[in-house]
């Protein structure tokens, strides 16, 4: 064995904090570069036709083609799996882009999913159009119905999806009794965890076997790139005969069987080695590059997000044009037993609430904020807020609306970094201008 | 699952994977696409000798398969098993009576009593982990695969 000869590496189970600084990385061992460097190169160079033979049928771990895999990008798939506390990831172009590949490596036409009714616009989209295209069927339950995950499942369900924070409503999802439900069944649940990040809640912890992100949020968390991961638990029985897709010879990849060979990685390395290369939605190196460093800062970021929100829900909570403040964080909130279980450093800093005068007060409150930027994203360090009956929910029917929370006069804010006082200053002044 | 850590402790997987050479793997197949095949494919690849134990191979990985351990010439550092785990304690006595130095037993072959038998006859005993796994962990390029290989160290690493 090579590598590091005289230093054989204890057990610690080292804190969130340092993992978000060194996981998946050590010092270059070309060149000593302490940060991780950006590897911006389509291809690498063989050492000879067996080494290239081996890494193509993943007889050895190596890089090939940057579509599947680069350096750059492994440090954060590897710190992303980490924090997580699960077997590994794997990342993509986008988060939409690395949900559709989680599902596809599952999935094959004529299955079914049951998924919360409470999520983001863009998975609804994702999931009534792409999935249908499929032939994937989908049942919607509400997410806080035990009973009705139980009863949605049918002889050719495939997974259960949820959100940790639901997106804009704030449902948090009971992810360790879904959990159960799901694997009564032998189903694996999939939890989007962008919201809460791993440094508020840990899915895995509860039971959950695959957790999506858009790293675009609170990962990154300055607003400069669009990208997502899969982590998977590494614990899920694939071969218990409902994921022929997964565990039988594989046509796509000259009969291997990913799940034997690979155990606690066949799922990783199918996604990878099948889904990412067919997709091609591949993670470019820079942007993997800043996402790690928004990983450095992760949990002080998070501190400081999470104390803001809790100021802002709670003056919007005391103000005569706001009402339906979704904070599930706050005190009177529904959902306080859950995050307190779930979330206790916090219940992130995305919730929405609905402003007097209905879609014409929500949208003078947007007209007359000048701090908060007006905006279709979340998780940035700076504040940002939009009405989502005309912008991310645009596409969703009245219906479709309600269940997942939205109204008429519901905003979305993403609650930022700054000084507290600027931002509910700005927000008084634009709820000021609604008559 | 807390009974097999002792099977599985970090400092004892290095000091194996370090110290060993030879490697005899019971059960390795000849087709392709078995796990074992591709456990021997790269431990051969990183430099250790590896020797085919399975009665129903003649040659596997160029080289000739012996039925049992007993047969084996030359001595052996780890006897590395892809078995059922009900043949374990006949395996474990075959590798105390060779003197081999180290037990190692794959993923899910768990057999309390062929650890026994193997620790009471001085082998070292690594249980339910991959040897591939644990050598790409520590030594090889699991990381560039964004699996999670739980280090976290600042110590610059030999070139790879």
């Amino acid at each position: 064995m090579t590598g590091e000869r005289d230093r054989p590496e204890e057990a610690r189970a080292f804190g969130f904090e340092t993992r978000q600084l060194h996981a998946g990385q050590r010092p270059d061992p070309n060149t000593g570069a302490r940060a991780v460097p950006i590897f911006q190169t389509t291809s690498y160079v063989f050492e000879d036709p067996e080494s290239a033979a081996a890494y193509f049928n993943l007889q050895e771990y190596g890089n090939t083609y940057s579509r599947i895999m680069n350096p750059t990008v492994a440090v954060f798939e590897e710190r992303m799996g980490n924090l997580e506390g699960g077997a590994g990831g794997v990342a993509f172009a986008s988060g939409i882009a690395a949900q559709a590949a989680a599902l596809f490596t599952l999935l094959q036409p004529g299955d079914h999913v049951v998924s919360s009714s409470a999520l983001y616009g863009g998975t609804v989209n994702q999931f009534k159009h792409l999935l249908r295209k499929m032939s994937v069927e989908l049942t919607w339950v509400d997410p806080d119905d035990a009973d009705a995950w139980r009863q949605a499942v049918r002889a050719n369900t495939k997974a259960f999806f949820g959100e940790t924070i639901g997106n804009p409503a704030g449902n948090v999802l009971d992810i360790e009794t879904v959990a159960s439900i799901a694997h009564d069944h032998e189903l694996p649940l999939i939890v989007d965890n962008t919201f809460a990040t791993p440094y508020l809640c840990r899915p895995i912890e509860w039971g959950a076997d695959i957790v999506i992100h858009s790293a675009t949020k609170f990962i990154g968390g300055h607003g400069t790139s669009i990208g997502g991961v899969v982590v998977e638990a590494g614990t899920f029985n694939w071969s218990n005969g409902r994921f022929p897709v997964i565990a039988d010879p594989s046509s796509a990849y000259h009969g291997l069987e990913f799940h034997e060979t690979f155990g606690t990685y066949g799922y990783l390395m199918k996604l990878r080695a099948e889904t990412l290369r067919d997709l091609g939605a591949a993670l470019a190196p820079l942007n993997a590059f800043l996402f790690l460093q928004g990983l450095e800062t992760l949990s002080l970021r998070m501190q400081r997000h999470v104390e803001n929100a809790r100021a802002v829900a709670t003056f919007l909570e005391s103000h005569e044009l706001a009402s339906n403040v979704t904070y599930p964080g706050q005190p009177g909130s529904r959902y306080r037993p859950l995050v307190e279980k779930y979330l206790p450093r916090g219940a992130g800093a995305v919730f929405s609430f609905d402003c007097a005068g209905g879609r014409s007060g929500g949208q003078e409150l947007i007209r007359g904020v000048t701090l908060w930027s007006h905006l279709a994203n979340v998780g940035d360090a700076k504040s940002l807020i939009i009405h989502p009956a005309s912008t991310t929910h645009r596409q969703l029917s009245d219906a479709e609306l309600e269940a997942a929370g939205v109204r008429p006069g519901t905003v979305r804010l993403s609650v930022g970094t700054e000084t507290i006082e600027d931002l509910i200053w700005d927000l008084e002044q634009g709820l000021g201008r609604i008559r | 699952m807390n009974e097999l850590e002792r099977y599985q402790d970090p400092l004892t997987i290095q000091r194996v994977l370090r110290t060993a050479s030879t490697i005899a793997i019971v059960g390795l197949s000849s087709n392709e696409l078995r796990a074992s095949h591709f456990v021997g494919f790269y431990l051969k690849r990183h430099g250790y000798r590896v020797i085919p134990v399975n009665p129903r191979e003649t040659e596997v990985l160029g080289d000739a398969s012996y039925a049992s351990l007993l047969d084996v010439p030359v001595p052996v550092d780890i006897v590395n098993v892809f078995r059922a785990p009900d043949a374990l304690p006949q395996i474990a006595r075959d590798a105390v009576a060779i003197h081999a130095g180290a037990l190692w037993c794959q993923f899910g072959v768990i057999n309390e009593e062929g650890a026994g038998i193997a620790e009471a006859g001085g082998l070292t005993v690594i249980m339910d982990r991959c040897l591939k796994v644990e050598h790409a962990r520590y030594a090889g390029r699991m990381h560039w695969f964004g699996l999670n290989t739980g280090r976290i160290t600042s110590v610059r690493a030999g070139l790879q």
